[in-house]
């Protein structure tokens, strides 16, 4: 990641150079720094609201039993997370939110999952396998109800504003499937480091 | 028939979770109310988490769109991009979705203004932003609230799955509606 983010940076100096538009960057920088945390705190009440729902969810075994229910599907996905662990229940509340389109609650799930799975990892601080497919599947979720583009398409007329839902889930379905696809095939391009090297 | 049970789910989904979670709760002896401001409190400590990284990943790219590197880019990408289906005004969507999910749906509402919602262009771009997401801020959040800073695969993969998305948004449009 250092890598790629010292590209970015480097990248856009160099173009807005080329390009005669240095003048724009400082205040870029300024506004997109003010608005990670607008963004973080604008996130802060959903994600309160739902990591307190979601353990009140794990204390009545809802989550378990989630978790119980997507296991053969999920098993093979993950087959390095032990089978009883409590990210199974997150991932498959994650993976039913984001298909429904509650982005807002999708997050907190996700990063509930994300808690759990790194419990289990080997190696803390670097991807395991289980977290790099988990976080490919969410950047590509299937969308049965892609909400705020309904809308947009309803704001701008649209003879019928949800004619595109079965296009949508069938693109996104692709997209799911090559997440799953690649993150299985490039993961012995990006080795670990063996458990424990925290270099 | 379908389309009005989906709508019906996605407003109904979120009041029934609310309350329906805790109720349930309570059924099983549960201390609800302690036990959700015990999770609300981990919630709120994410989102402090969460800002450094994103501090990080949203400098870069608001650095790399001011930059003009996205115009440059779409110039270059149009006379070929504009042949395997994707028209010109859809393509800035391809490249600024994996970056800012604001800002792409700043491109949907300019096509949908300017070639209409049921153009070929204004369903292609609504279809290619409901099935893709904010690549960038998804990893950046779930990775950062966890402290990892070595993605490994996830990265890739993930972009591999965007342009997996964006060709199968081409095709499916094509295939359900003509173009």
């Amino acid at each position: 990641m250092s890598a790629i983010w010292v590209l970015l940076l480097v990248a856009s100096v160099v173009v807005a150079a080329v390009t005669g538009r240095v003048g724009a960057l400082p205040g870029a920088i300024a506004e997109s720094a003010g608005r990670a945390v607008t963004l973080s705190l604008g996130l802060a009440g959903v994600l309160a609201l739902w990591m307190g729902l979601m353990k009140v969810a794990e204390e009545a075994g809802l989550v378990r039993a989630l978790g119980r229910l997507a296991r053969p599907i999920l098993r093979r996905l993950f087959p390095s997370v032990p089978q009883d662990s409590p990210a199974m229940g997150a991932m498959t509340m994650n993976i039913a939110a984001n298909v429904l389109g509650l982005g807002n609650a999708a997050t907190p799930f996700g990063i509930r999952a994300m808690e759990e799975l790194e419990r289990a990892n080997p190696t803390p601080g670097t991807a395991s396998d289980a977290q790099a497919l988990f976080c490919a599947l969410n950047t590509a979720s299937v969308q049965l109800v892609p909400a705020t583009v309904i809308a947009l398409r309803a704001a701008a007329g649209a003879r019928q504003p949800a004619d595109i839902l079965a296009a949508t889930l069938l693109a996104s379905c692709c997209a799911t499937v090559a997440a799953v696809c690649a993150a299985w095939a490039l993961r012995r391009l990006f080795p670990a480091p063996p458990p424990g090297d925290r270099t | 028939m379908i389309r009005a049970a989906l709508e019906a789910l996605s407003v109904w989904a979120v009041p029934l979770l609310v309350a329906g979670i805790p109720a349930w709760a309570l059924t099983r002896k549960v201390k609800v109310y302690p036990v959700f401001v015990e999770g609300a409190k981990e919630g709120f400590q994410v989102a402090v988490r969460i800002i450094p990284p994103l501090v990080a990943v949203v400098v870069a790219l608001g650095m790399l769109r001011a930059s003009g590197a996205m115009d440059g880019l779409a110039a270059l990408l149009a006379p070929v991009t504009s042949r395997i289906g994707i028209p010109a005004s859809v393509l800035p969507l391809v490249l600024v979705r994996p970056l800012s999910g604001g800002a792409a749906l700043g491109v949907v509402a300019d096509v949908l203004r300017s070639d209409g919602p049921d153009s070929y262009a204004g369903r292609l771009a609504s279809v290619m932003a409901g099935s893709t997401e904010t690549t960038f801020y998804v990893l950046a959040v779930y990775f950062g609230a966890v402290g990892i800073t070595r993605y490994r695969q996830a990265l890739p993969a993930a972009l591999i799955a965007d342009l997996a998305g964006f060709a199968a948004s081409v095709a499916a449009v094509r295939w359900l509606f003509g173009s």
